[in-house]
This record gives structure tokens, C-alpha cells and sequence, in this order.
């Protein structure tokens, strides 16, 4: 076990390295820089600029410095807001976004392993195909689209709820954003629990469970949900690189001062620092969170053994 | 994984080593004539697989949900290769037609005529610049289908050819091929993506498309690897494999004709259930103003374009997104029953 996570972690440097790598050699590529821009600089003004900024250095030195800029944790000095670190925009953009991932994946697994787990028990019902339905459409329907239906519906018809705010953790302004965002994490929690949990119930330590005279709701609770949620367990790694696009577009459609944001007003105005702090900090999570799946997949489960 | 991987190599390095130190065998008549047998049998297996498609066909037609797909997802084809001539044909409008008179340059409801009567003229309404809206509708389909459709081919042949060769090959190539794929699946490659789109945008039009499924077709053949490997692994022992390398048929050829055709059913609908995902990535990149570029529309950016506009004229989003949803969820339905009429050991019971 604990050579399986040293090993796990070893691969995550090679990792960050490669994705640094590749997006500090696309900024490199791409004509033109953060001075190209529609505000002509004077070149006495942007030379000193850039002497600041160490954008004059050979780019060897240049890259360099990102990597151990990268090794120490501290992203440098954002171009486009000037004074500013990008460690100071990370650390106030990552609550916004934190906060509205992990209220949507909250709400989907709290609703998507009650319709699956119902589906499964009364298969070929109603509920079943209703909720399969549903899952499917949930599946199919854009974030993009439903944020602004339900702004439609609930703020600009019913007058309920705020279009666009950010008002911190307990407000109206997360409920929109939040469900927006879970919907199509509602329909794969749900359908990947359904799945598992036909499973399981056929399986045989289930029908020792019951033949030892547990009441349903026991085999269902104690039994049956653990081995019948593993899918949804390996399903939450792939999640959380889902939910990170997911936050980019809902908090674009209800103008929310988060990652996401940040991340694609940074790639517009060419800001290299921001674009490769945000970019290694959300490698990183990616990377630490697959890991915790897979440390938490074998207290699950207890067959697997690393 | 790793017992798997013994297997072949033991049972493959066999026949190799006898063929080269005994040529000679080969040449005789009796042995060739055998190994015709043997072809025969593999030929008899296309012949059974041909009535596999067959039932295949006939379980996906019983199957009401599928059936609708297929219906919607033809229905939505269709309409968006020939509505727009239609259109222009009928009412004279086109995707990017911007009235000259000023009365007809802005946004009215569906099925209205700029007095406020009853029209067919529009029945999507207008956009704030006066353009009708099905008619974008339906060219933003075409470039989304393309999109959706090229990058779904791209990542098939190169999901195909890499998971072939690794599941073939075996031993250390093959865990060295998979550890790649393992790597390149926890990467959040769409955030390298629009770092890729937003720097370095494309001269034209039809370029940005170019690149657009290029990066899309790129990131999404992982999965296609790893199902193309799987079959490949569990179908290299078997004899008409065996027979074809006896015989004498070279790596590639075994790979192309003999394998590649026998794991066309998951590799199918795989790529039915890719069409969507693909679809919903370029439509999320047209969102966020990366993908298709005016005066060029996709589902996407007539999405984005109407979620601007949403308070005073909800009708340019409703049509664009409703539209696109629908098709998605026909795909989805469409991939699921092709599944169950495919493979049916994985049919839901």
C-alpha cells in the first residue's frame, strides 16, 4: 500500500512537468505576447516592462525559472493585474471555484445515489425508465444551455433567485450555478449507481446477507450500497477534470470571480504567468485528487489489495 | 493485465521460431492445403458474422428508444444538409443574410411577420440582426456534425492503430503504450486545449476548423486505445490468428485484416458514443469564443451568441440549444441500443 502511493507520487512530478511544458511551449510558439495587444506601449516603456518581468532573458533562462517557480509553489507577478501576484489571484479565484464544484458534486451524489439506488431496487418500473430518462437527458443537455434556461425560468420570470452574483458560500446566489452544474453529474452518479448496485444485488454475499434474515433496507444500507458505489468512487477522478471545464463555463454564464474565469481572461490577454500558475495548480489537483480515488478505492473495496 | 501479457508472448514467439528454422515445411503441399482449410474456417467466420450484424440490426429495430434515435439523429442530419438551400430557395435567407431595410433588421418572435401577424416565413424567429434563425440553425448542424464527425474518425484511427499494435505486440511495448495512455488520461487536457485555441488561433475560418478537430480528435482517442487493446488481447490466441501467422502473414496484414474486422462492434459503438462528446466539446469551446469564428456558426456559438441576448429575446437560445440537445440525446440513445444490439453479454437484464 504505502509503496503503491510513494510510486504514485513519484509519477505525479513527470506529469506536472510534461503539462508545464507543453503550455509554456504553446505560449512560446504563438506570435505575438502580452504587449501586442490594442494598447500600443511606447518601446522605451515596453522594454522596461519586460526587463522587469525578465522577458528579455534567453528563453532557456526563461523556462528555468518557470519550472522552479513551479518547484517553490510561487507563480510570479501577473501581467494583466499589475501588483498583483499570481499566488494572490489563486488563493482568492480557488474558494469561488471550490465552493461551487464541490456544492454541485455534493448535490449530484446526494441525488444521483438515491435515483440510481431506487431505480436499481425497483427495476423495470416506472421509476426506473422516468429516472433513466432523466438521466440520459441530463446527460444531454449542454451546462451552457440550462445555466441560461434557468436563469430564463427563475430570474428573469419567477424573480426567485439572482442571474449572476457571488455572494459566498450560504446565499442564493450558489443555488443556480451549484444545480447548473451538477446536472450532468446527477445523470452519470445516477446511471453508474444503478448499474453497480444490479450488480451487487445478484451477487452472492447479498444473498447470504438476506438469507440470514437482514430486512431490506439493512442489506440494501450495510451491504449492498458499499460494493455497488465503487463505480461511482472510480467515476469521481475523471469527475473532478469534468468538473473543472463544467466551472469554466457556468462561471462564465453567471459571471463568477472564479478559476475558470481567470483561466480564459488570462489566455485572451496572454497573460504567461497566470496561464501557467492556474494551469500547474489545476495539473496538481488533478493529479492529487486521482490519487485519493485510488487510495480510497481500496478501503472500499476490500478485495483489492495493492 | 500482467498474466494477460505472458500469455501471448510465450504462445507467439513459437510458431516464429519453427518457421525459421524450418522453412522448408511451409512449401509442402499437404501443409498449405491445410492452411486453406484453416482459411476457409476463417472465412466461414465472416460469413457467420454477417448474420451477426444481421441480428444485431434486427435487435437494435426492437428496441423503441434506439429506433427514436436513429429516427431524430436522421431526421436532424438530413435537415441540416438540405435546409439551408431549402431555405434560401423558399425565403431567400441564409446563415449569414443580413436584411438591407432597417424595419426587418432586428429580432422578432418565432412565426412572426415584422407587423406582428402570423408568418411562416420565420419560424425560429430572427436574430437581433435580423438573420432567420432555423437557417442558422441548421448550418450551425452542418458544421457541428462535421466537427463531431471528423474528430470522431480521427480519434478511431489513431485509437484504433495504437490500441492494435500495443494489445498485438504485447510484453514490455504494450505496458510501456498503456502507462502512456494511463498518463495522458489524468491530464486535464482541455484546459491545454483552449490554452492551444485562445494562442494560437488560426488565419481562416476553415483553419480554425481544421484545428478544432485536430485537438479534439486528438484528446479523445484514449478510450478507443484501451477497448481496441482489450479485444485484441483476448482475440490474438485464438487459431484463426494463430493459422494466419502460420501461414505466414506478415504482422500488419494480421493486424488489419484479421484482427482490426473483429473488434468493429465495440470500436463502433464506442465511436457512436464519442459523436456526442466530441459534438458537446466543440459546442463548449464555440461557447467560450474559441471554436468556430464568425461569420461561420456552430450549435455552440448560436448558443452563446442567444445566451447574450437571453433577457429581451430568449427564442435565439431556446432553438439553437433545444436543437442540440435533442441531437445529443438521440446519440446517446442511439450509442446505448447499438451497444445492447452489439455486444450482448453487457445487455442490461
Amino acid at each position: 500500500m504505502l509503496r503503491f502511493i510513494i510510486r504514485r507520487i513519484i509519477v505525479i512530478v513527470p506529469m506536472l512537468f510534461i503539462v508545464v511544458s507543453l503550455t509554456w511551449g504553446l505560449i512560446r510558439l504563438a506570435p505575438g505576447n502580452f504587449y501586442t495587444g490594442e494598447k500600443k506601449l511606447a518601446p522605451a516603456v515596453e522594454q522596461n516592462l519586460r526587463e522587469k518581468y525578465g522577458l528579455n532573458k534567453p528563453w532557456h533562462v526563461q523556462y528555468r525559472r518557470v519550472l522552479w517557480n513551479i518547484a517553490r509553489f510561487d507563480f510570479g507577478t501577473s501581467l494583466k493585474y499589475e501588483g498583483q501576484s499570481v499566488n494572490q489571484i489563486l488563493w482568492r479565484a480557488l474558494p469561488v471555484s471550490a465552493t461551487l464544484g464541490l456544492s454541485a458534486y455534493l448535490i449530484a451524489l446526494f441525488v444521483g445515489i438515491t435515483t440510481g439506488t431506487l431505480a436499481a431496487l425497483r427495476q423495470n418500473s416506472w421509476i426506473d425508465y422516468a429516472s433513466m430518462a432523466l438521466a440520459m437527458l441530463g446527460i444531454s443537455i449542454p451546462n451552457f444551455v440550462l445555466g441560461p434556461l434557468l436563469v430564463l425560468i427563475f430570474s428573469l420570470t419567477l424573480f426567485w433567485l439572482p442571474p449572476a452574483l457571488w455572494n459566498g458560500f450560504p446565499s442564493k446566489s450558489l443555488i443556480l450555478p451549484a444545480i447548473t452544474l451538477s446536472a450532468i453529474y446527477i445523470a452519470y452518479i445516477a446511471r453508474l449507481t444503478r448499474s453497480g448496485m444490479l450488480e451487487v444485488l445478484r451477487s452472492d454475499y447479498i444473498r447470504t446477507a438476506r438469507a440470514k434474515g437482514l430486512s431490506e433496507g439493512a442489506v440494501v444500507r450495510r451491504h449492498a450500497l458499499r460494493g455497488g458505489l465503487l463505480p461511482v468512487v472510480s467515476f469521481s477522478g475523471p469527475a473532478l477534470a469534468f468538473l473543472i471545464t463544467g466551472t469554466v463555463v457556468v462561471e462564465r454564464v453567471f459571471s463568477l470571480p472564479g478559476l475558470g474565469n481567470y483561466f480564459i481572461n488570462a489566455c485572451f490577454n496572454r497573460d504567461e504567468p497566470l496561464i501557467i500558475g492556474i494551469v500547474a495548480f489545476i495539473a496538481i489537483s488533478v493529479l492529487v485528487f486521482n490519487l485519493i480515488v485510488d487510495i480510497s478505492y481500496g478501503f472500499l473495496d476490500p478485495r483489492i489489495r495493492y | 493485465m500482467d498474466e494477460q501479457n505472458k500469455h501471448p508472448g510465450e504462445l507467439g514467439d513459437a510458431p516464429v521460431t519453427e518457421r525459421g528454422a524450418d522453412p522448408p515445411v511451409l512449401q509442402v503441399g499437404p501443409e498449405m492445403a491445410m492452411a486453406e482449410d484453416v482459411h476457409a474456417v476463417v472465412t466461414g467466420e465472416l460469413v457467420a458474422g454477417s448474420s451477426l450484424w444481421r441480428d444485431a440490426w434486427r435487435r437494435l429495430l426492437k428496441n423503441k428508444l434506439a429506433v427514436f434515435g436513429l429516427v431524430v439523429v436522421l431526421l436532424i442530419t438530413v435537415s441540416s444538409l438540405i435546409g439551408p438551400v431549402a431555405i434560401k430557395k423558399i425565403t431567400g435567407y441564409s446563415y449569414d443574410y443580413i436584411p438591407r431595410e432597417s424595419r426587418l433588421n432586428k429580432s422578432f418572435p418565432p412565426f412572426r411577420s415584422p407587423e406582428g401577424q402570423f408568418s411562416w416565413a420565420h419560424p425560429m424567429g430572427t436574430d437581433n440582426a435580423g438573420r432567420d434563425i432555423l437557417a442558422r440553425v441548421l448550418s450551425g448542424g452542418q458544421i457541428s456534425l462535421m466537427v463531431a464527425l471528423i474528430a470522431t474518425a480521427v480519434s478511431l484511427v489513431i485509437g484504433v492503430a495504437y490500441g492494435a499494435f500495443a494489445g498485438y505486440i504485447g510484453g514490455g511495448v504494450d505496458d510501456l503504450m498503456m502507462r502512456i495512455v494511463d498518463v495522458l488520461y489524468s491530464l486535464p487536457y482541455v484546459i491545454i486545449v483552449i490554452v492551444l485555441l485562445a494562442l494560437l488561433p488560426a488565419k481562416t475560418p476553415t483553419g480554425q476548423l481544421a484545428q478544432l478537430f485536430i485537438a479534439l480528435g486528438a484528446v479523445s482517442w484514449l478510450t478507443m486505445a484501451r477497448i481496441v487493446r482489450g479485444q485484441v488481447l483476448s482475440l490474438k490466441n485464438q487459431e484463426f490468428v494463430l493459422a494466419a501467422r502460420a501461414t505466414g502473414v506478415s504482422t500488419p496484414k494480421i493486424i488489419l485484416r484479421h484482427l482490426i474486422p473483429n473488434v468493429l462492434g465495440p470500436v463502433i459503438v464506442y465511436a457512436t458514443l464519442t459523436v456526442p462528446t466530441v459534438m458537446l466539446s466543440e459546442a463548449f469551446l464555440s461557447f467560450l469564443g474559441l471554436g468556430v469564428r464568425p461569420p461561420r456558426v456552430s450549435w455552440g456559438s448560436l448558443a452563446a451568441e442567444g445566451a447574450q441576448n437571453l433577457a429581451i429575446y430568449p427564442w435565439q437560445l431556446i432553438f439553437p440549444g433545444v436543437t442540440m440537445a435533442l441531437m445529443l440525446f438521440s446519440l446517446n440513445f442511439l450509442g446505448d441500443g447499438l451497444r445492447d444490439a452489439l455486444d450482448p453479454q453487457m445487455r442490461k437484464q
